[in-house]
């Protein structure tokens, strides 16, 4: 029976483009929509499984806005039993900041996931400082977690090959794209979640806040691209920028 | 003192982005009036890994040794770090899954703040960094008034360039204790992937590239001949991964691997910015495409316009062509 803690983000989907609000402290989502970061969804697919194969519960947690409930939810249609949310401006919250904030939450929990990175804020660091408030062990970066016997096995690309890790609970666990397929909500799925209390909580403390100055957009690059040709015929001019850049192999 | 920790290939050569890393402290190190810099790497470098690393202007290179370094652990990384570091005003790595995790544990211990991904500084006083967010599609300007500084260096934001006038680097051995609670996490077996064309992605001096326009998991036989002939890895867009045409350790991206060869060759790939976040850091990117105005090919430094299962066998002919002429 494991209870797990799935933290996730409310991010703006940026698949097109990047706009940024008046004050340059954020990403401005007004006419792009939102969604949960994709390392995340796949945290929620785990916790699901976990919970699943020993009889425990997923709950699922955000820091953020009102809106934020429409992740909230999103994760409850996917199998997630409950959801805390800590209300508050996510923007002005650094990662020790919402690092403390799961802490109060994730005293309950033996496993807590959470994404490796955000993808708008892209702090690698939410999940480890978390650990540490906790005083857990933490692995980082993996894409299959499993639990038996009140031990993780959490495994992941390393740079030298496939690495596992072992941990006893209870742990903090933070979760890469990729060992798994996030599931879509059916519709039962998504009628259920609507109905689940989400558990409201005011933040702990006051933020310190991110130690950000400003976000700017990079600089548009001037395209000089150089075309080498068309179809089939570019073929000698494709192999001339090889030689030329020495990178055939012999 | 400028701590830069290195990291090592499985031979025990310095990884190109350590280089960087080690550039960068250097110029770093040159604004704040020369203060000097200090390598750490885990085992025992070899007299080939010091004099590259004296190469690059260490001064120092801090060797963590003992049985708490047989296999990886993140926080008796930063644990043996901590006890190199000294007074260091700056400890950086680069913004490699390692590099960031591990400082990630040096921020988290020290209670300072962590800079992920970063391109440039503007100014020490106060230290104002420029890092990549939203995978790459913004930048943010952050300070990192704290001591130590702590941060890590996004692939290729500086090119790695050895020291004017190097000097010889001394090598001292640390085998620090580590507490056992920092060896909890750590890496209980680590075995070689499968034999495949991207099992050296992330170093790999050329990457093939694949994306939606393959068409499906048979269309990759030309694109695998191309990889071969110039000795390179496949990276695929994430929507072959989702289709299952290929495994997901080949996706180059945001949720991918970040790459950066000396030559990206992304055919039939549009370059959405979070296929664009894992390879903006490719010194030159050759795009094949039938869409002149895909955002890849508006990026690229050349291009290709065309179907690419006409264009790439059409390569691999000319290759073949040229040596055995
Ligand atoms: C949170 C998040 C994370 C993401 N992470 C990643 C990531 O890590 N990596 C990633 O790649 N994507 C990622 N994506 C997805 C990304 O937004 C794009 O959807 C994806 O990169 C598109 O893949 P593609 O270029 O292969 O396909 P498409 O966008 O469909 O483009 C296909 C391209 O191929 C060209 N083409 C078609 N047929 C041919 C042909 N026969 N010959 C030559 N050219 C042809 C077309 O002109 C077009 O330019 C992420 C998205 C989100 C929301």
């Amino acid at each position: 029976m494991v209870s797990v803690l799935v933290c996730i983000k409310r991010v703006v989907d940026s698949s097109s483009e990047v706009v940024l609000t008046e004050d340059g402290q954020g990403v401005d989502g007004r006419y792009a929509g939102f969604t949960m970061s994709a390392h995340e969804e796949c945290a929620v697919e785990l916790a699901v499984q976990i919970a699943a194969a020993t009889g425990g519960t997923a709950t699922v947690l955000t820091l953020g806005d009102a809106d934020a409930v429409e992740q909230l939810r999103a994760a409850l249609a996917v199998g997630c039993t409950a959801a805390v949310h800590v209300v508050a401006d996510a923007q002005t919250f650094g990662p020790s900041d919402v690092a403390r904030e799961i802490a109060a939450v994730a005293g309950d929990h033996d496993l807590v996931l959470l994404g490796n990175d955000a993808a708008d804020s892209g702090d690698f660091q939410v999940g480890i400082r978390l650990a540490y408030e906790l005083g857990r062990p933490v692995v980082n970066g993996v894409s299959s977690v499993s639990v038996a016997d009140g031990v993780v096995t959490a495994e992941g690309a390393g740079p030298d090959g496939h690495e596992t890790y072992r941990v006893p609970l209870p742990a903090v666990v933070t979760v890469l794209e990729g060992g798994v397929e996030p599931r879509y909500p059916t519709v039962p799925g998504r009628m259920k979640a609507k109905k689940v209390p989400i558990d409201e909580r005011r933040p702990t403390a006051e933020p310190v806040g991110p130690s950000r100055v400003r976000l700017l957009l990079p600089p548009p690059t001037a395209s000089d691209v150089q075309i080498l040709g068309k179809g089939a015929d570019a073929a000698p001019a494709v192999v001339d920028l090889l030689e030329q850049l020495g990178v055939l192999a012999r | 003192m400028i701590v830069v920790l290195v990291e090592t290939t499985p031979t025990g050569e310095a990884v190109e982005v350590s280089q960087e890393a080690i550039t960068f402290a250097r110029s770093l190190a040159a604004e704040g009036g020369g203060v000097p810099v200090d390598a750490v790497v885990v085992g025992e470098p070899s007299p080939d890994l010091a004099a590259t690393l004296a190469a690059y202007g260490v001064r120092t290179v801090h060797a963590l040794s003992g049985d708490a370094y047989a296999s990886y652990a993140g926080a008796a990384w930063a644990a043996g770090l901590k006890g190199v570091r000294g007074s260091s005003v700056v400890v950086m790595a680069a913004g490699t899954p390692r590099g960031n995790e591990v400082m990630a544990h040096v921020a988290a211990r020290e209670g300072v703040a962590m800079a992920a991904n970063v391109l440039s500084f503007s100014g020490l006083s106060p230290f104002v960094v420029t890092r990549q967010v939203v995978g790459g599609g913004a930048l943010e300007e952050m300070r990192l008034g704290d001591r130590p500084a702590v941060f890590t260096v996004a692939g290729h934001a500086v090119e790695a360039a050895p020291a004017d006038a190097p000097g010889a680097a001394e090598v001292v051995v640390h085998t620090p204790e580590i507490a056992a609670a920092d060896l909890v996490a750590r890496v209980v077996s680590s075995e070689e992937p499968e034999p495949d064309l991207s099992g050296t992605l992330k170093s790999a001096r050329v990457v093939v590239g694949a994306g939606r326009g393959a068409g499906s998991s048979e269309g990759f036989a030309d694109l695998l001949e191309l990889t071969e002939l110039v000795g390179g890895s496949l990276g695929v867009s994430r929507v072959v991964t989702s289709l299952g045409w290929r495994p997901h350790h080949e996706q180059v991206g945001q949720t991918g691997s970040r790459i950066s060869p000396d030559l990206y060759i992304p055919c039939g790939i549009s370059g959405a910015i979070q296929h664009w976040a894992g390879c903006s850091s490719a010194k030159a990117i050759l795009a094949i495409n039938t869409d002149p105005d895909a955002p890849m090919v508006t990026k690229a430094t050349y291009a290709v316009i065309g179907d690419l299962h006409e264009v790439v066998p059409a390569i691999n002919a000319e290759i073949r062509r040229r040596r055995t002429a």
